[in-house]
């Protein structure tokens, strides 16, 4: 399958071509070669998920391949980074999302950012994004990962900056990058500490074998835990840096200011599951030797998951809902792998239920979330803002991205038996199993889910008709199509047959619903759904019993709970402002200062000195008579 | 004849051909002809170097030969290179090469300024071939004495100051070394003051704890090693900008160089005892040179500290002492050589239109001048390692190095210089959200022109190199790795 080259090398040449040829290109040109080269690697990566689920079973278990592999960079005697292609059922999973979700936006962009200055650069840099993901999926090694991990980052930095001159996106832009590269940090100390022990960074080579290989990391303690405990714990928050887990979430809201169809990619499909996919990919590890920190994991999920729920129900900006419930059904997808228990999944064992469900999960939500924000998208062109208080009545208008966004809002809500009822109940599923508590947490959790997505889907399509002044339009086709065609995966993406194909151990399983959690699922969806119809179907009344605007929890959720001024707080008032000045300062004076003061000295004394040249020839006389006498006494005394 | 020669005789015909020039344009073909041809003997050695080395010749040095010139004292112009050496060569060609193309429009005195340029580099490029310590510290100081009428004449803002400052810090730091190297040359029993014969004298423990520091503080300084550093920011600042270039690009790789070859070279066991205490000082610098940026105003100050935080870096891998790290070291040197020559010009090209380099002042500027924007955004990631370009690979190499040593002290201090990563980023996207990004500051800008050729052909040749080993380190690593080989297992 060593086609497969073609998937990583055809919008790395796509990105450099428009890149290069800039604005060269006509806007039309580049928009349909970006299109064309998209939808070849869209052909290519279908043909490869093709090609490997009829051919690489073996006793029937999935088997991983490498079709391609070659050194990058040796550093030291036995380590080496590689840059190679690994086929495995996720990452062939995630090949088909990536490139689906991908060629969706070419298409939607060609309609929704028509006209835009820097029309080509958009094109090139969304090549670059598709080809840094792709790498990212398909890498060999933790090292490969880390390179297109921190390509991605820089993609993403271009792409929400992509409105340069707007100060907010040029902030955005740059918190966005900060923060995941703090992120980055740890993962890049972990995988140091790991790779120390391990002395590869193949996950083959590291998670092959009897695990002999980790049992050193495992002997050697810090601080009361294992090196490979440390090692795991810091790799989960790079993780949790791309993923936007609580409290590096922060910068994924802002990266709203990108334009919506990079959102849709960007900051719902695909980078955002990144950190989900990196410890799905290391699951071995964490479940054989670390469950501790697997367990961390889904504490911080669920924590999250209902934390940015919470701040969902009260934004109004209607991409910022969008931005917390994605971060909330991230939340979602670390729960499910955090209460995994073991790597089996048979009707006997149903230890690695929240492994499956949790990559089932990624795939419907990547489906659903990017024709929100597509649809969003559409909503937005149509009425010229971003806020639902300019919206409401919108159905008549924009009839198809009125059913296609329906869609999805049943999807995320769980209403059976669109694709995101399935995902997420097996999600609820795998939590009850790991503990009750657990299971009520993430079924409040997808209460306020639905909540929150039809208080959203009411305030934009229903409520009081709508008053702007011109008369909204319905999106041209390139972007209603990708929509439609989103929406209809989404109708029948539950039926797919998903555990057949992605497990954790690779053995086939046959999804099985669990009726009781079904029905509970079902009821609360149903309740969160009838509560923001009550609220928000008619022109929106406020019942007595919410909390009013001025209250002190609807402020604090709408400001996000002020975790964001936090932030500011440590980095402008005590890192730049108490540590870096005073440093710039100590530096011109206190270290530089030594130095002038080192040559002020030095002026000085030979100020003093010059004196003795005075020139004066008595004076010479003198002091050369007295010279003499001195000598000649230390002659006569010693 | 020693091919070797070439890169001496090159720059010694460029200064006398420049004498005898009478105008600007002769100048220039001098300058143009003469680093053109730097260039390609640059290539032709590498090319020879990596032939040889194939067929498998394994001495430590190739390209040998040996002249004596003051017998009683040993004094000899012995010359050699191994893999770091024609790696240096090759950069400090490039830079000439550009800095050539940079300058093209300096005034007044364009012919001066170009004769000092030349014994500027005929300095550089005869410290990188001599094997010889006299020799070596000589070119050091032919390097050294044209950077102060540089500076002094064509430079800008404090300049005299700056020239000043500069050139006594440097020359309080040659007569460390000075000290040292007539220290190492008779403690060996004052036979040879051939660095690889030196490497097989002992020289007794007590006296290398003294030769090791002063030779490793006297390199260090050029280096940028912390807390003696300052000459470089206010040096930096009022250079013109084919100085700074050539400067922060080969200038203070001389640093590093040096105290791989003299100080660690040499005195292994010194460097063994030492080594926590300038690790110590080098992980300080990599971290205060990155906070300090955070808060500078002007472009070259900026990047002025920025290459304060990196070379530190340098001679951090160096302490490590591990093939890998070493390997990393070289490469960071390349690749700061390369990426901070790139800062330099486009920052010179900017302020040319601009006329000022306060990134407060400015805004919005990647509207008006795409090409230096996006320069400048590519300088940028490089400087942040972003993989893909050079700073990445050098820095990965790097810090796997230094975590091969398997103490806790060498492994906290490794973490603290990682985390310059982040610290990196913090100063690079606000420099450029500040100036190149945003709303226009000042509407006279709107009237700058984009790059012309020559501007053009400079920046496009750094880049190209930079890209070149982000994407495609594996040879230049290797080669780099397997000399070191014989110096450290």
């Amino acid at each position: 399958m060593e086609y497969t080259l073609l998937i990583l090398l055809l919008p790395m040449l796509s990105f450099v071509g428009i890149g290069l040829l800039g604005r060269k290109l006509s806007h039309r040109a580049a928009g349909i070669s970006g299109t064309l080269v998209l939808t070849a690697v869209t052909l290519l990566s279908y043909l490869t998920a093709f090609d490997y689920f009829t051919t690489q079973k073996v006793n029937g278990v999935w088997q991983a391949i490498q079709p391609y592999n070659t050194t990058w960079l040796n550093v030291g005697e036995r380590l080496h980074i590689d840059l190679g292609i690994l086929l495995d059922p996720i990452s062939v999973m995630m090949l088909v999302v990536i490139s689906t979700v991908s060629l969706m936006v070419h298409i939607y962009s060609l309609g929704y950012m028509k006209g835009e200055k820097g029309f080509q650069r958009y094109y090139s840099f969304l090549s670059l994004f598709t080809f840094s993901m792709m790498g990212l999926v398909l890498a060999t090694n933790i090292f490969q990962m880390y390179i297109f991990w921190e390509l991605v980052g820089v993609s993403s930095y271009l792409l929400i900056g992509f409105y340069y001159t707007k100060p907010e996106a040029v902030a955005a832009s740059k918190k966005a990058f900060i923060v995941t590269r703090f992120a980055d940090l740890f993962f890049l100390i972990g995988i140091l500490v790991l790779s120390y022990f391990t002395q590869t960074f193949d996950f083959e080579a590291i998670m092959g074998g009897d695990g002999s290989i980790l049992s050193s990391a495992l002997g050697t303690t810090f601080l009361g835990a294992s090196a490979l405990t440390w090692a795991m714990a810091l790799v989960f928050i790079g993780a949790a840096g791309k993923s936007a887990m609580f409290p590096l979430h922060v910068w994924l809201p802002d990266a709203m200011e990108g334009p919506t169809p990079v959102s849709a990619l960007i900051h719902a499909a695909t980078m955002v599951v990144a950190g989900v996919f990196l410890v799905a990919r290391l699951f071995p590890i964490y479940i054989g030797f670390t469950p501790e920190v697997l367990q961390g994991i889904a504490y911080v999920g669920a924590f999250t998951a209902l934390f940015a729920a919470i701040i969902a129900v009260v934004q109004t900006d209607i991409k910022r809902v969008l931005a917390f419930s994605t971060i909330s059904q991230i939340g979602f997808m670390m729960v499910a792998l955090g209460v995994s228990t073991s790597m089996k999944l048979t009707p006997e064992d149903h230890g690695g239920l929240g492994y499956m469900a949790s990559m089932f999960h990624l795939f419907t939500h990547a489906m659903f979330k990017s024709l929100l924000f597509l649809g969003a998208g559409s909503v937005i062109l149509a009425v010229n803002s971003n806020d639902m208080k300019d919206m409401g009545g919108l159905r008549k208008h924009l009839p198809i991205t009125h059913v296609t966004f329906l869609v999805a809002c049943l999807a995320i809500a769980g209403i059976p038996p669109l694709s995101g009822f399935v995902s997420k109940d097996e999600i609820v599923t795998a939590a009850y199993q790991f503990s009750t508590g657990m299971g009520i947490w993430m079924t409040v959790t997808a209460g306020f889910t639905a909540f929150y997505m039809f208080r959203l889907y009411f305030r934009i399509f229903w409520g009081k008709e709508y008053r702007g002044e011109v008369k909204p339009k319905e999106s041209p086709r390139s972007m209603t199509y990708p929509l439609i065609f989103l929406a209809l995966i989404t109708l029948v993406g539950g039926f797919i047959p998903f555990g057949q194909f992605v497990t954790a151990d690779g053995a086939p399983y046959t999804i099985r619903l669990n009726s009781t959690v079904a029905i509970i699922s079902v009821v609360v969806a149903l309740v969160g759904i009838g509560l923001a119809t009550l609220l928000y179907r008619k022109e929106e009344k406020r019942a007595s019993w919410l909390p009013s605007r001025s209250s002190g929890l609807y402020k604090a959720a709408y400001n996000r709970f002020y975790i964001d001024d936090a932030y500011l707080f440590v980095t402008k008032k005590i890192i730049f402002n108490n540590i870096s000045r005073p440093l710039a300062w100590f530096d011109r004076h206190v270290i530089d200062g030594a130095m002038n003061g080192l040559a002020w000295i030095t002026n000085r004394a030979s100020d003093a000195i010059k004196g003795f040249q005075s020139g004066s020839l008595q004076w010479y006389a003198w002091v050369f008579l007295l010279g003499t006498l001195l000598i000649t006494l230390f002659a006569i005394l010693l | 004849m020693n091919f070797l020669i070439v890169f001496i005789l090159i720059p010694l015909l460029m200064l006398f051909a420049l004498f005898a020039t009478r105008n600007r344009k002769q100048v220039l073909a001098v300058m143009v002809t003469g680093s053109s041809a730097l260039v390609l003997a640059s290539i032709y050695l590498t090319v020879r170097y990596i032939l040889l080395r194939n067929s498998g010749v394994a001495e430590t040095m190739l390209f040998t030969s040996s002249y004596t010139w003051f017998e009683p004292l040993n004094i000899g112009f012995s010359l050699g290179v191994d893999a770091v050496s024609v790696t240096m060569l090759a950069l400090s060609a490039i830079i000439v090469f550009t800095g050539t193309f940079v300058s093209w429009k300096i005034k007044p005195l364009t012919k001066e300024f170009f004769i000092w340029f030349c014994l500027l580099s005929l300095g550089v490029f005869g410290f990188f071939i001599t094997t010889d310590l006299f020799t070596l510290f000589m070119f050091y100081e032919i390097a050294l004495i044209p950077m102060y009428l540089l500076i002094g004449i064509w430079g800008s803002g404090r300049r005299e100051y700056s020239a000043m400052k500069l050139t006594l810090m440097l020359m309080g730091a040659a007569s460390l070394l000075i000290v040292g190297i007539l220290g190492i040359y008779f403690s060996t029993g004052a036979v040879s003051m051939n660095l690889l014969d030196l490497k097989e004298i002992d020289i007794p423990l007590n006296l290398q704890l003294l030769f090791f520091t002063l030779t490793f503080v006297g390199f260090g300084v050029l280096g940028a090693l912390f807390p003696f550093h300052t000459w470089s920011p206010d040096g930096h600042a009022a250079a013109p900008t084919a100085v700074s270039m050539l400067h922060a690009g080969v200038l203070m790789k001389l640093g590093g160089y040096g105290c791989f070859r003299v100080s660690i070279g040499l005195m292994p066991e010194a460097t063994e005892i030492l080594a926590p205490v300038f690790i110590v000082l080098t992980a300080i610098g990599v971290i205060y040179g990155a906070l300090s940026a955070i808060h500078q105003t002007d472009l070259k100050y900026i990047n002025a500290y920025s290459s304060v935080s990196h070379c530190n870096l340098v001679l951090f891998a160096i302490l490590m002492l591990t093939r890998t790290a070493m390997t990393g070291a070289v490469l960071q040197m390349i690749s700061h050589g390369l990426m901070t020559a790139l800062f330099f010009a486009l920052i010179g090209m900017i302020y040319e239109r601009t006329h000022t380099r306060m990134i407060t002042e400015m805004g919005g500027l990647m509207k008006v001048i795409p090409f230096l924007g996006v320069s400048f955004v590519i300088a940028g990631l490089a400087s942040l390692g972003l993989p893909g370009l050079s700073g990445f690979a050098a820095e990965m190499t790097i810090f796997v190095g230094a975590f091969e040593n398997a103490d806790l002290f060498r492994r906290v201090l490794t973490i603290v210089a990682v985390s310059s990563i982040v610290v990196t980023a913090v100063y690079i996207l606000r420099m450029v959200g500040k100036f190149l990004f945003g709303p226009m500051q000042n509407r006279k800008h709107l009237a700058s022109i984009d790059a012309v050729w020559y501007e053009k052909l400079a920046v496009v040749i750094l880049i190209a190199g930079i890209a070149y080993i982000g994407m495609f380190p594996l040879g230049l690593s290797n080669l780099i790795s397997d000399s070191l080989a014989v110096i450290i297992k």
